[in-house]
């Protein structure tokens, strides 16, 4: 275990290192410059402005530095924002993210779940054809359109909830069901195709042979084998919300790295792109090393064969 | 052993499919009774209908099935009148069935010990602790070594062998009146078969259980079985006792099964197969459905289906060879060698030949 | 035996050449046997939601490629005097359809105020007096191109790459695992993101981003059924005998991950239909005045209050679009899979 643990977190370094290395190298071949009004300025003030922020030096200088910076968690000084660094810019606008991040994952997996078990233990019924409709919408109507929907008639007409801005929880409602939105289908689009499987396995007939009734079969032996392999999914889901998030955030003015990036992309903030995409990457890494790991831990076949390595 | 009490009795038991290209009539008409304490083998090549036979019997069967007729009869109730509730009653308490693959039939994510001791949940209402430690037994009298610590493990860390001993102790441990093996070794190696088999006969003579084998190996039925029916595109074409189904067959499609399966005396020589396949359970042929490759067809095979011909009081054989007016056919060497062999067996000896026994008979039991 | 009624007459009882049995021969009565494609077509055709997509879909292609012939205004012509019109269909008088709109409680004729004579707009037009029908018609285009595009890099890339990987093992799987693993561990939208800013937004940028990203699912699914396939007995056969690998993919490899391929290429083009709306919505994919179906809602959502119509239509077409590919796909995957419905 300790050895598996060692050799995922050193590829997640490797995967973090070469990410920065790529942004890096692509930032420097980006075309227009950090300075919004460069016209305006004389030379000696440009060559001030890129002394200030290393901007002089060679590639390779400024590449060693950024580097060794990135390992102590420090990405420069934001372009758009000028004496901000770029770690604390991500670190202020971590919390609402995370918020409804999470909130928008749990939601969205845990009624996924019932929806997609509904599916499949009522298969080809009313209610599944319901569950398989509302799933199929919801994994294709996009993100920035059922925000805004949500928005307009939740927020605007019925006045439920806030339309924007950021405070309580009550401003975490609108966009935390946008970001469900996604989990929630694919989800209950997963769960019903795993469930269906497991219902149609042999040890679901010995079950049955045993005696055990149509609740029984479901919740001592259907739901458990389901539900292991939706552990895989978390990760691709994961970055639905993060996508999600980038505009979600916008439309719902929640001051998030998700709205951030797309700022900085718009205002051409190289340092705080680049720091948000280590950021992002290495978010991901973490939930993938954990889902990894979660599945060892509940899934028997995996968690006992690792044991006796 | 054989104190002729019936525990089941199937009666005229007809099953459609519903698919797409129209309805499978996979079992027609199919009559027979299980005694106290036997094993019923009941033979046949895959899509004869062996299993939707007993999936009948267990109220298993997929949803597209129709039963289109007949009655099984299990303790003076129908069950095929049953609820899908009184049926969950009946299933892993008073019937039970063992399945083919013993790898993909426990369930990977729960402890052996469990899922032993569920049916005892379910039906005896035990607690947890009783139940489990009935369990244990269970899987001591299965053979399970070191059963204490092999409670708590999981499907994975047994092998297939054992396995099924794993399956057997989940089917027995409510000591059902009936327990069907729906071709219980077919997945194992052949020494492993060989452990299963002794494994059931004795747990059988100690439980005094009913058994119906399911199988299409002859070389198992032999050493398991009491009586045999052949069953082949959805009916019972002969069935007797294991030793007038093996050394004086009258089918001739189990002249074909036996002399398609190697014994002693077959080495070096090619087996014979039947040839053709089964028909088209779509559209069953109007006559016998063996006919068409059948080496020993009759015109009258070809327009109507054979009734049951009497051979003895435990022997019937749905083939016009038994009429009186049918030709004499000489059936192939090996059985000829066969039926020799049990003149010798039954020692009330008739020197000329058996067919002097035979009256023609509607089936009647 | 109901039919024993028939008198049996003994000449009945004469055996049967071999000739005439073969005239019994089951084989021949048996029902029509199906091809796997076939066998999978014919589950899709009863299929009925997944059929409407699929016609949905041929009706939006034809549409889309076909807009020269329906296309009633040039898609990026403005007409600042025409502004904010709402839909007028000739001949049909329903509010909604027929030009009017709600200003302080009165229904008013918009093409009247605006003096637009005789002219008139399906869906209305933009804040610029654009035709929105039109610009629709030319982002569904866009949609559908993008759709071909990463589909195309499914299909030349993903599963070369994936046969490869999973064919070669080794260390030549494990190196193209460890690029899989990294591409993977970035979220898409992030890598085209900066692939966009360094190309600067339009559409060659949205094309190689989607390049880049689009084939990587596709690439570790072929890979997983190649590595399943390739210790089958069949392949194996081949290989004894001789066969090369080339070969072997093309003979054996590929027609057994047909299904596989078909499947998740049905779900690679709703994502990247998703993307290139995304970007645009966000404003670095296709810019103006070129028109996309996310530029489109993103234009429309400013006066969602006041002319709903403007962000509907382009909304609407998007949904439908990734409805219809995702139903498709939904049925697709379960006719090639009969286990999974039925």
């Amino acid at each position: 275990m300790v050895k598996y643990l060692g050799k995922r977190i050193f590829y997640i370094i490797l995967t973090l290192f070469i990410v920065s290395t790529i942004t890096f190298f692509l930032m420097k071949f980006m075309p227009g410059t950090p300075l919004t009004n460069q016209a305006k300025l004389t030379p000696s003030q440009i060559h001030q402005i890129y002394k200030q922020y290393g901007l002089d030096k060679p590639v390779w200088q400024q590449y060693l530095v950024y580097l060794a910076g990135v390992v102590h968690g420090n990405f420069g000084v934001s372009f758009q924002f000028s004496n901000q660094a770029v770690s604390y810019l991500i670190g202020s606008r971590m919390g609402p993210s995370l918020i409804i991040g999470g909130q928008g994952m749990i939601v969205g997996v845990l009624l996924g779940l019932v929806l997609g078990s509904l599916g499949a233990v009522k298969a080809n019924t009313w209610i599944d054809t319901t569950s398989t409709i509302v799933s199929i919408l919801l994994v294709s109507i996009p993100s920035f359109v059922l925000a805004v929907l949500l928005q307009y008639y939740l927020g605007l007409k019925l006045r439920w909830f806030p339309i924007a801005d950021w405070g309580g929880f009550i401003y975490t409602v609108l966009p935390t069901m946008a970001l469900a939105a996604s989990p929630l289908a694919e989800t209950a689009r997963f769960m019903r195709t795993e469930m269906v499987d497991v219902l149609s396995s042999d040890y679901i007939e010995l079950a049955k042979a045993k005696g055990l009734g149509k609740v029984g079969i479901i919740y001592h032996h259907a739901l458990r084998n389901s539900l292991i392999p939706i552990i895989t999914i978390i990760g691709p889901l994961t970055v639905n919300i993060m996508t999600g998030s980038m505009v979600v955030e916008n439309i719902f003015s929640v001051p998030g790295i998700g709205e951030q990036f797309v700022k900085s992309v718009l205002t051409n903030d190289y340092p705080t792109i680049m720091g948000l995409t280590i950021v992002y990457c290495a978010m991901l890494c973490v939930v993938l090393l954990i889902t990894d790991i979660l599945y060892g831990l509940i899934d028997p076949r995996i968690r006992l064969s690792g044991q006796s390595n | 052993m054989e104190n002729n009490q019936n525990v089941l009795e199937v009666r005229n038991l007809k099953i459609n499919f519903n698919t797409y290209a129209g309805t499978v009539k996979a079992i027609r008409d199919v009559s027979f009774d299980l005694r106290k304490g036997e094993t019923l083998a009941i033979v046949g090549e895959s899509g004869s209908g062996k299993t939707v036979t007993t999936r009948s019997i267990m109220g298993l069967n997929s949803p597209n099935a129709v039963i289109a007729g007949g009655s099984i009869m299990f303790k003076n109730q129908d069950l095929l009148k049953k609820s899908r509730k009184q049926m969950d009653a009946i299933r892993g308490n008073n019937i039970a069935e063992i399945f083919q693959d013993p790898m993909t039939s426990l369930d990977p994510t729960m402890k052996i010990g469990k899922q032993i001791a569920e049916p005892l949940i379910i039906h005896k209402g035990m607690k947890r602790e009783k139940a489990y430690a009935q369990a244990l037994e269970m899987m001591k009298l299965v053979g399970i070594e070191n059963a204490e610590q092999r409670i708590n493990n999981y499907p994975h860390q047994f092998s297939g062998g054992m396995r099924q001993r794993i399956v057997i102790a989940i089917a027995l441990v409510n000591y059902p009146e009936i327990l069907i093996a729906d071709e219980p070794t077919t997945a194992l190696d052949v020494t492993i078969q060989a452990q299963i088999l002794d494994l059931m006969k004795e747990l059988q003579t100690k439980t005094n259980t009913s058994i119906i084998f399911i199988t299409h190996d002859l070389g198992v039925v032999a050493g398991m079985a009491d009586r045999v029916a052949v069953m082949y595109a959805g009916k019972i074409v002969e069935y007797g006792t294991v030793d007038e189904i093996f050394y004086n067959p009258k089918h001739p499609y189990t002249w074909g099964l036996l002399n398609s399966m190697p014994t002693m005396d077959t080495s070096g020589t090619e087996l014979p197969s039947i040839p053709g396949t089964p028909p088209d359970l779509l559209d069953p042929p109007k006559g016998d459905a063996f006919a068409a490759r059948n080496k020993y067809a009759l015109e009258i095979d070809t327009k109507q289906q054979p009734p049951f011909f009497k051979v003895s009081d435990t022997h019937y054989a749905a083939t016009w060879l038994l009429d009186p007016r049918a030709p004499k056919m000489t059936p192939p060497e090996q059985i000829i060698e066969r039926q020799k062999h049990y003149a010798k067996l039954t020692h009330e000896a008739i020197d000329e030949h058996k067919d002097k026994h035979v009256e023609e008979q509607e089936e009647q039991l | 035996m109901a039919d024993n009624a028939k008198p049996i007459s003994t000449g009945d009882f004469k055996p049967v050449t071999a000739a005439d049995r073969s005239h019994l021969d089951s084989e021949k009565i048996s029902a029509p046997s199906l091809t796997f494609l076939q066998d999978s077509w014919r589950r899709l055709r009863k299929n009925k939601a997944a059929m409407i997509a699929l016609i949905v879909l041929i009706i939006l292609f034809i549409l889309a490629f076909g807009s020269g012939f329906f296309e009633t205004h040039n898609p990026n012509a403005t007409n600042p005097n025409l502004a904010n019109l709402p839909p007028k269909i000739p001949g049909i008088d329903i509010n909604g359809f027929n030009g009017t709109i709600m200003q302080s409680g009165t229904r008013v004729n918009a093409y009247a105020q605006a003096h637009a004579g005789n002219a008139y707009y399906l869906l209305g037009t933009d804040y610029l007096g654009r035709d929105l029908f039109s610009r629709i018609l030319y982002g569904t285009r866009i949609s559908l191109e993008i759709a071909l595009i990463a589909s195309f890099f499914d299909l030349a890339f993903g599963v070369v790459y994936g046969i490869v990987s999973g064919w070669m093992g080794g260390r030549v799987d494990t190196i193209m695992q460890r690029i899989i693993e990294i591409m993977l561990s970035i979220p898409n939208l992030v890598v085209m993101v900066l692939l966009i800013l360094v190309l600067k937004p339009g559409m060659s940028a949205i094309i190689y981003s989607i390049a880049i990203t689009s084939w990587i699912n596709m690439a570790r699914l072929v890979r997983a059924q190649t590595l399943e396939l390739k210790n089958q007995e069949f392949i194996l056969a081949a290989r004894a005998l001789g066969e090369s690998s080339l070969k072997i993919s093309f003979k054996h490899l590929l027609p057994n991950l047909s299904s596989v391929i078909i499947i998740n290429l049905m779900f690679t083009i709703p994502t990247a239909i998703f993307f290139e709306a995304f970007l645009s919505y966000i404003g670095i994919g296709i810019s103006a005045p070129q028109a996309s179906l996310g530029t489109l809602i993103n234009d429309g959502q400013k006066n969602f209050q006041f002319l709903p119509y403007q962000m509907w239509y382009p909304a609407i077409v998007l949904s439908v679009l990734m409805i219809a590919f995702n139903i498709l796909g939904d049925g697709l995957r379960d006719s090639f899979d009969p286990k999974s419905r039925e």
